[in-house]
């Protein structure tokens, strides 16, 4: 009872404070995600009248009711196919080199975790000049996909290695040294143990990347995407990519472009959210504890 | 240097109308200049063009109605780097075409010539009228002439309220809106207006892209900005035109298709350019292109609203386009 009686209740300015950490919490959650909802649905509002058919079929025109997003839709998934098949492979195996056989008491070993880590923070637009100087220009292979698609796997690449290498480093090391104790060569253990278990996690960063690359307009801004491309993009063509389309759509004076450039964001929402959501479902579906 | 710059580029320009234009009289009388045609179907290849933002919708039609009548398989591509992006680009010897809202300057000329890209063509394809537009709650402000502009507008200039513009006008804040100065149409305003090319005061709210400059004025019961005529064709029902007084005949002029095809609103009309490589000009579907591109004129202008040239530049442009054709064929 004495003990009892040392409890006193809660100090009005402690009871005071609480209220207020809580009221700034709940603020911040509505600002990040009051912000998303007015921005989703005021665009999906927006769109809704023009997100038919014709967004999908026709070139883009000078007349907004004839006016489609065809050839910014396919270059997008152009290009995300083609970063998706260089990024992968490149972003990996610099994963598994860093990770399992780099050996970091070397200096450039270091240099290089470093400089892939700047390199994550590198502004998108340094890139696009990066690729207009040395890919567009430097090689000579012009505005065409293929440099638009090496641009962007530059871009997301860091962001590729990092995932990867985290992913690898979650792998216990125990698998390791049993790998290695059974007699498996180092390559038997990436190869066998190592890279298996890792790659819920390499697939979900990998997703992650390349829905930011799908989403990116400016180094494609710098290496020609260009606005008006009526025909379906090739390899080594001219295109147009669906954020570049977007924003020349907002630039119009005539209004109901609005609406289509609302339109066109959605389709592009679509298609960066259902990246997301097959990220989740790996991650979820193979997630492993150990 | 940089003060004449904006002159010496209409001297470019000039030296190459004008050269056409000798030649133009002297096939008129000869009445030898025919119509070519081209099999629009069998056409193929492709065709890059870059530039001003205020031409590209031009050269977009145009592309669109090409590959309508037949030309499917001849590839146009329009970029909008603006006048000054584009002239880079097209000066490296990397695009046919070269939108235009302001004729070449020297200086680019210069760049073209060390790039060693040739020769090039240079033709008048539709009209623009820059027009100055208030909000619409501004119900003083009906008319102003070009002193008054340029008391607004010259560099170092203070007017930051609208009685300061004309004694008379109301105790209203003044807030200005324009063009970025990668733009031909802050080139040519600056020009027409202050003087001098390029020269203008930089305390007003600069953006590229024009309807946020709509925004500003739409915003701002003193705003004011400036742009080209199919901006304010499409918010006509929310901002309102300034008439210019014209200097020679003190009349007040309202912006419009009439207006700039009579020569009454001076000095804010001006015409637009495309520009075509020497070595792209040779190849056959250029030509029927840029012939396409005469020939169908004013539907192109109405489809992507521009104000389109007058009969006499018109045949102007034709003929001078003819006798080019005729030159390239020969070399």
């Amino acid at each position: 009872m004495t003990s009892l009686a040392h409890a006193q209740p809660p100090r009005r300015d402690r009871v005071w404070k609480n209220r207020v950490f809580m009221v700034a919490m709940l603020f911040s959650m509505f600002v990040a995600f009051g912000t998303l909802v007015v921005l989703l649905v005021d665009t999906i509002l927006t769109g809704w009248p023009a997100l038919d058919w014709k967004l999908f079929s026709e070139p883009p025109s000078t007349v907004p009711a004839e006016a489609g997003a065809r050839p910014a839709i396919l270059a997008t998934l152009y290009l995300g196919f083609l970063v998706l098949l260089l990024s992968v492979p490149i972003g990996v195996l610099t994963a598994i080199y860093l990770e399992e056989y780099a050996n970091r008491s070397r200096w450039w070993n270091r240099m290089i975790e470093v400089n892939i880590q700047n390199l994550a923070a590198v502004p998108s637009i340094v890139y696009g000049i990066l690729g207009l100087a040395f890919i567009v220009r430097g090689i000579g292979i012009g505005r065409v996909v293929f440099a638009g698609a090496l641009i962007l796997t530059l871009v997301v690449l860091p962001t590729v290695v990092v995932a990867s290498r985290e992913a690898i480093r979650s792998v216990p090391d125990s698998i390791r040294q049993g790998a290695f104790a059974l007699g498996a060569t180092r390559w038997q253990v990436v190869w066998r143990q190592v890279l298996p278990a890792a790659i819920p996690g390499i697939a979900t960063g990998s997703i992650l990347a390349l829905s930011r690359a799908v989403g990116e307009t400016a180094p494609l801004i710098m290496v020609g995407a260009i606005t008006y491309v009526a025909f379906n993009p090739e390899l080594f063509g001219p295109y147009t990519a669906l954020p570049v389309q977007i924003f020349n759509w907002t630039k119009q004076p005539n209004l109901e472009f609005q609406t289509l450039a609302a339109a066109a964001a959605i389709v592009l929402l679509v298609i960066v959210l259902s990246m997301n959501a097959v990220a989740i479902f790996l991650r979820n579906r193979y997630r492993k504890k150990w | 240097m940089k003060l004449s710059l904006g002159r010496r580029g209409v001297i470019v320009v000039a030296l190459g109308v004008g050269a056409s234009l000798v030649l133009a009289s002297l096939a008129a009388g000869s009445a030898s200049v025919r119509n070519p045609t081209y099999n629009l179907k069998k056409l193929s290849g492709t065709i890059t063009a870059d530039g001003s933002s205020t031409v590209g919708p031009y050269t977009t039609a145009t592309a669109e109605l090409f590959r309508r009548a037949g030309a499917s398989k001849v590839k146009v591509t329009v970029g909008i780097s603006g006048t000054g992006g584009g002239f880079q680009r097209f000066c490296k010897g990397e695009t046919d075409i070269q939108d235009a809202s302001r004729p070449m300057r020297l200086s680019e000329a210069q760049l073209c010539k060390d790039n060693r890209v040739g020769s090039w063509r240079a033709w008048t394809v539709a009209n623009d009228a820059l027009t100055v537009v208030v909000n619409s709650q501004n119900t003083w402000a009906r008319c102003l002439s070009v002193a008054e502009l340029k008391k607004i507008w010259e560099p170092g200039s203070t007017v930051n309220n609208w009685k300061d513009v004309r004694p008379g006008f109301p105790d209203v804040p003044l807030k200005l809106f324009g063009p970025g100065t990668d733009s031909g149409t802050f080139d040519y305003f600056t020009e027409a207006i202050n003087g001098r090319s390029r020269a203008s005061r930089t305390d007003f709210q600069a953006s590229e892209d024009d309807n946020v400059l709509v925004q500003g004025v739409l915003g701002e019961r003193g705003g004011m900005a400036y742009f080209g005529y199919s901006y304010y064709e499409e918010n006509k029902s929310r901002l309102t035109a300034i008439q210019v007084r014209n200097p020679k005949t003190n009349q007040c002029v309202t912006p419009g298709i009439k207006s700039v095809h009579n020569e009454t609103y001076r000095p804010l009309s001006r015409p637009l350019f495309i520009y075509v490589k020497g070595t792209s000009f040779k190849k056959r579907h250029v030509q029927a292109f840029i012939d396409f591109m005469f020939d169908n004129e004013v539907r192109i202008a109405k489809r992507a609203d521009f104000i389109p040239l007058t009969k006499k530049q018109l045949k102007r442009a034709r003929t001078s386009f003819h006798l080019q054709l005729a030159q390239a064929k020969r070399t």
